[in-house]
């Protein structure tokens, strides 16, 4: 009956050891300030950027708050001491100013996306997305832009909006994820260096899919993105978010904040293809992945969908949420999170329902393989004054191996009794039969378990972009296929 | 912050005292509860596990303690009353925490059963009683290593080898104080190798009026093959705390069921922690609170599996009235080392008022993938259609929503294995949801 | 050579328990082989180790297949090179649809044998010649494999993935077992479509009732683990008239 367990981990190994092809690294003059973190440090990133001063006060803020913090404890992660002066937090590929056209961005720069499978020359695109690229701390390009204008829409670089839409980051920024939110949230908010912001107008739909791509490059540094998304009444906008990182033997930091403000009747669909490096197959190096994501559906019947593929990074920290403050409010969240060789991820989500008839659906869908650790933390939270709320929770888990540990914490709160919150969770393997199944059909292990793990996958991968979903599949069979459980 | 101060100030102004009272079994144990306790606090609210109740609050009030063994006053006669209907248990009263036993008691106890005082047991068995008290519950809880430091007396059930008790034990627990009051209270419940037992607890008190808290660890070692079954009811006023942990260690092949009822309180924390140590064990943890009025209900568990082919089952229901408050946490851990597991974990709660909270957090850990582990989690209210449909065959609304709330607790009440011990709590629980206080109709505590 | 298979004192276990106590059996290209057998005889087991699940451990003996050792064979291999069993019970497969497994079993085959993946139409195409002989709902091509499916869609979608792959061995294991009788001749007419002289059948049935749909040309009778019987078609109804304890008496007789 017992498979040997040896010959079944020997298998694993094999597998779980796919290879990471985002792993090299780009030669590129990179203007970088020393290691460390004091206020002269914020003020110069603030200056490097031409910020105004009601930013850098902003920044400053943040900074004297995230002094009095302490890193968090409470997750099911091994966090090594991380020493916040050996990292620098400022790294920008070398240019005078923006680039105007694509003719003034390095062609070491454009080589580096195009490997990744991100063409940054529009012509070469596909015709439905628009894409805005960033390398290490700073945006290099963003395509498409001026079509988008015709519509009103505001696709850039986050430091742009900053010189071009003042007005809009003034009113928007730090509404939805406080400075206060976390410790990473108030490093974030001295430090954060680019991202993406995105405004979609009254009534418009959005005609194609708009893309960020995140690369870190540059050594030593840390990366702290901030993206901001307004979607104002009746509008419609999917946005994508891709991340890779070079291999490399430290661990890097990434501290990211997004926020999102839906109104009424606004929708928002975020997806996310993570895929940091997650560190070699002895635990050496990778990404810190520690994200504060969150949306306000503000508009009643607003709706706002997470859907995330996390198989990148060595520790993942995050926990998009949806605050449900529009009456009839929707919010989702859809995760795929695979974990292998010795990453951690403890990574949910949360759902506050705050207004009356708001409903919210959650399906996570945990893999672990090798020696990692996968745990799904979550909150639903419905408050007193919010009656006909639902929610929705299915997490399952998926033990490829016996070295591996899969968790589930969710927590549920409800102060209001009309509330109808129901949470489901399993945890199952690879069943033996399902194997010998597609074996006896010719189908290799490998690719057996490829196809079974995509297979139970399916309901979050199906949220995806068309574009996106072919990439993540992919990903997700590379990086398991060939387990065995 | 700091109500454990004024404990460990009366501990060590009163060691003595206390050593006096008790027995060198449990002496032995409180420098080692002492030591423990250093740079401790008691958990406050919002600590990871104590979401929504505050051990520290509990223990804050200044509570006196019956530390000179005084005999308060207390109509026992009317607490024997509590009996089983139809049913000869072996009954004991404890009052606080010195065990009275009755004469029925000392009649009938089975050649190889001891049913008795924890201190005298200590004296009496020393060896005996050493081998296992404090050998399950663990200092690393700060309350448990409290209880340990304080407590002078309890309840020792001991069966022996393959004895198997076939009468149900009672313990009816009182708790009776003119004065504000802490109890410190010890449980040992041992079955040896292939032993089996059925223990009722009922937990009362007759200071309806005086604020009373009441600290209380289980200890339940189940032998090689042995069948424990623990059912314990409490139905106390809303004077009340009570601080009540259970834990468990399973030997090979041993089939524990534990069911924790609140009928009626003030504030409770129940905490089980159950360690599956050997192979091929069952274990069986059921859970039911009945909530009104201000009541605040909150169980804890653990069913940690560290050895293969055993199976847990737990299901925690919930029917929370008023604006009473409900909170469960639950987890069941899989251990490298237990593969073949299967566990499952099911908490079902149903707000019935406006006021009413209920907070939950089911959790799963596995480190092991050759497992069926699934927990699922609901709150909602009772099933409107369901009622309409009673109130259109012509029963009123308010027994109609009392009959589904029974039926909702019926799954609760059929995890009690003992027929006996079953057809009473059924009955305890149809006069709760009835309105009535849940005592038994001739029991006047 | 005609002969396809052929199997010499198979011996087999699962854990310490021996299941097959010496399996002979020679199987022609053009045959149709039936195995019966009484519950537990270790009908089941036998396919089973010629699939080679991992379950079961051989403990001695042999199998050629068309000159090959199969028992040195991975399992997909074994269907890469013609052996295809039809499971008593399917395996379901949550999330993955019927048609990208069966391209994945079709690409993997080709690659075994050095030929670029299917091109999708000629794929497509190829699942629909397929899916009429055995009456196969266009629906259930996109379900995932076997969940959700009735008894009957199994176990034409059992024969369905037999068409498409088109083996030179088919092991049919109990794929009677919980039919009725329409199903079963659908079943039963979809496996003699896809007979030419060059494939072999092993029928394994506990009843004759398939035997009539499906005419077989040899007979074997295996019990505790061991063939005890051959013969011709007319093994297959003495056995439905006298029943099985007329093998165990016998059988057990001559053991004592």
């Amino acid at each position: 009956m017992e498979r040997d367990n040896n010959d079944t981990n020997d298998i694993l190994d094999d597998v779980t050891g796919g290879e990471y092809k985002y792993g090299f690294t780009s030669d590129i003059d990179t203007d970088k300030i020393a290691h460390g973190l004091n206020e002269d440090v914020v003020r110069l990133i603030s200056a490097k950027k031409g910020e105004p001063e009601w930013l850098l006060e902003f920044r400053l803020k943040a900074y004297r708050y995230w002094l009095t913090l302490t890193p968090p404890n409470w997750a099911h992660l091994n966090i090594p001491d991380i020493d916040f002066q050996a990292i620098s937090y400022y790294a920008a590929p070398k240019s005078k100013e923006g680039p105007k056209s694509l003719d003034e961005v390095d062609p070491e720069l454009l080589k580096t996306f195009d490997r990744l499978g991100i063409p940054l020359e529009e012509q070469k695109q596909l015709s439905g997305m628009a894409v805005d690229a960033v390398m290490d701390s700073v945006s290099v390009k963003t395509t498409h832009r001026e079509k988008l204008a015709e519509l009103g829409i505001v696709f850039c670089s986050f430091s742009e909006a900053v010189k071009e839409h003042p007005e809009l980051v003034k009113r928007y920024l730090g509404k939805v994820v406080s400075y206060k939110d976390n410790f990473y949230a108030a490093l974030n908010s001295a430090v954060f260096s680019d991202g993406s912001f995105v405004y979609i107008p009254k009534g418009v739909r959005c005609p194609m899919e708009l893309s960020t791509y995140f690369r870190i490059n540059a050594s030593g540094t840390g990366q702290f993105e901030r993206t901001l998304i307004v979607a104002d009444d009746d509008a419609y906008v999917s946005y994508l978010e891709g991340c890779t990182a070079p291999m490399r033997d430290e661990n890097q930091l990434h501290a990211a904040i997004v926020e999102i403000i839906v109104e009424n009747r606004a929708e928002v669909k975020y997806s996310t293809v993570q895929n940091w490096w997650a560190g070699d197959a002895e635990g050496r190096g990778g990404v810190y992945n520690f994200v504060t994501k969150r949306g306000l559906c503000r508009g009643e019947r607003s709706k706002l969908s997470w859907t995330q593929v996390e198989t990148g990074s060595a520790i993942t920290w995050k926990y998009p949420s949806c605050v449900l403050a529009g009456e009839g409010a929707q919010g989702e969240f859809y995760s795929v999170a695979v974990t292998r060789h010795h990453q951690q991820a403890d990574t949910g989500t949360k759902m506050i329902h705050l207004a009356p008839n708001t409903t919210s659906t959650i399906v996570s869908k945990g893999i672990s393989a090798g020696y990692s650790e996968n745990s799904y933390r979550g909150l639903v939270k419905v408050a007193p004054d919010a009656s006909g709320c639902r929610n929705y929770t299915q997490c399952d888990s998926l033990l490829l191996g016996s070295h591996c540990g899969a968790h589930t914490f969710p927590y549920v709160d409800v102060m209001n009794d009309t509330a109808v919150v129901e949470h489901e969770a399993t945890t199952s393997k690879i069943s033996e039969d399902q194997l010998f199944y597609c074996n006896q059909r010719g189908i290799p292990t490998e690719e057996a378990v490829g196809l079974i793990v995509n297979g139970y996958a399916k309901e979050v991968m199906n949220k995806l972009p068309m574009e996106f979903a072919v990439e993540a599949q992919r990903l997700l069979a590379i990086t398991l296929e060939g387990s065995v459980g | 912050m700091g109500a454990l101060k004024q404990y460990i100030d009366l501990y060590m102004s009163q060691r003595e005292a206390i050593d006096a009272g008790s027995a060198d079994v449990m002496n032995t144990l409180r420098p080692v509860a002492l030591k423990a306790l250093e740079g401790r606090e008691l958990p406050d609210r919002g600590v990871e596990g104590f979401e929504k109740t505050s051990i520290d609050e509990m223990f804050a009030p200044d509570y006196g303690m019956n530390i000179g063994r005084l005999a308060l006053p207390c109509d026992v006669a009317a607490a024997f009353k509590c009996g089983v209907p139809n049913v000869s248990s072996l009954l004991a009263v404890v009052v606080n925490d010195r065990f009275v036993p009755t004469a029925t008691l000392l009649k009938n106890v089975p050649a190889g059963v001891r049913v008795m005082s924890l201190a005298d047991a200590a004296r009496q068995y020393p060896d005996e009683v050493a081998r296992h008290y404090g050998s399950a519950a663990s200092l690393e809880s700060a309350g448990t290593a409290l209880n340990t430091l304080l407590a002078q007396d309890g309840i020792y059930i001991h069966v022996d080898r393959n004895i198997k008790v076939e009468r149900p034990i009672q313990i009816v627990t009182l708790t009776s104080t003119p004065v504000p009051m802490l109890t410190t209270r010890r449980i040992l419940i041992v079955a040896e190798e292939g032993a089996s037992l059925s223990v009722l607890t009922c937990d009362h008190s007759m200071s309806r009026d005086t604020a009373a808290l009441t600290s209380q660890v289980v200890e339940i070692i189940a032998g090689e093959r042995s069948r424990i079954d623990l059912c314990d009811i409490e139905e106390t006023h809303d004077t009340q705390s009570r601080y009540n942990q259970t834990y468990v260690i399973q030997h090979a092949e041993s089939n524990v069921a534990i069911g924790g009822m609140t009928l009626q309180n003030g504030t409770t924390r129940n905490e089980y922690r159950v360690n599956i140590a050997g192979r091929g064990c069952e274990c069986h943890l059921g859970g039911m609170a009945i909530g009104s009025g201000h009541q605040h209900i909150d169980n804890s568990s653990d069913v940690k599996h560290c050895a293969p082919h055993s199976t847990s089952h737990q299901l925690f229901k919930y029917v929370l009235d008023d604006e009473s408050h409900g909170a469960f946490e639950g987890s069941i851990e899989v251990t490298p080392e237990a593969p073949f597991t299967e566990a499952y974990q099911s908490d079902r709660n149903i707000l019935a008022s406006r006021g009413a909270r209920m907070h939950t957090k089911p959790q799963l850990l596995i480190y092991n993938d050759d497992v069926k582990c699934s927990h699922g989690a609901t709150t909602g209210q009772l099933d409107d259609k369901a009622l309409f449909y009673m109130q259109s065959r012509g029963i009123p609304r308010d027994e109609a929503r009392m009959m589904l709330m029974q039926a909702f607790m019926a799954e609760v009440v059929d995890t009690v294995r003992v027929e006996a011990v079953r057809d009473r709590l059924r009955h305890l629980v149809e006069r709760r949801l009835a309105g009535y206080e849940a005592h038994c109709s001739d029991c006047k505590a | 050579m005609n002969e396809l298979l052929k199997v010499t004192d198979l011996h087999a276990s699962i854990g310490d328990k021996e299941i097959l106590k010496g399996i002979n059996l020679t199987v022609n290209r053009g045959e149709v082989h039936a195995i019966m057998g009484p519950n537990g005889s270790g009908k089941s087991t036998l396919s089973a180790v010629l699939a080679g699940n991992p379950t079961f451990t051989v403990t001695g003996g042999s199998a050629t297949f068309h000159g090959i050792d199969l028992l040195d064979l991975a399992p997909e291999d074994r269907s890469h090179e013609g052996l295809f069993l039809s499971f008593q019970y399917p395996v379901e497969i949550p999330g993955v649809s019927m048609v990208n497994f069966m391209r994945a079993a079709v690409n993997a085959k080709r690659k075994y044998f050095n030929q670029p993946p299917m091109p999708a139409t000629e794929f497509l195409k190829l699942m629909r010649e397929k899916r009429a002989i055995v009456e196969l709902d266009n629906k259930l091509a996109s379900r995932s494999v076997n969940e959700g499916f009735s008894g009957g869609e199994k176990k034409r979608n059992e024969i369905f993935q037999m068409a498409v792959l088109e083996p030179c061995l088919s092991i049919l294991d109990e794929t009677d077992s919980g039919l009725d009788i329409d199903a079963l001749r659908v079943v039963a007419e979809g496996v003699n479509k896809l007979k030419t002289p060059d494939n072999a059948t092993i029928v394994i049935t506990h009843y004759q009732r398939l035997l009539d749909y499906i005419k077989p040309d040899v007979v074997h009778i295996l019990y505790k683990g061991r063939i005890v019987y051959t013969g011709g078609p007319e093994l297959a109804l003495e056995l439905e008239e006298k029943g099985y304890d007329w093998i165990k008496n016998q059988v057990d007789k001559e053991a004592e």
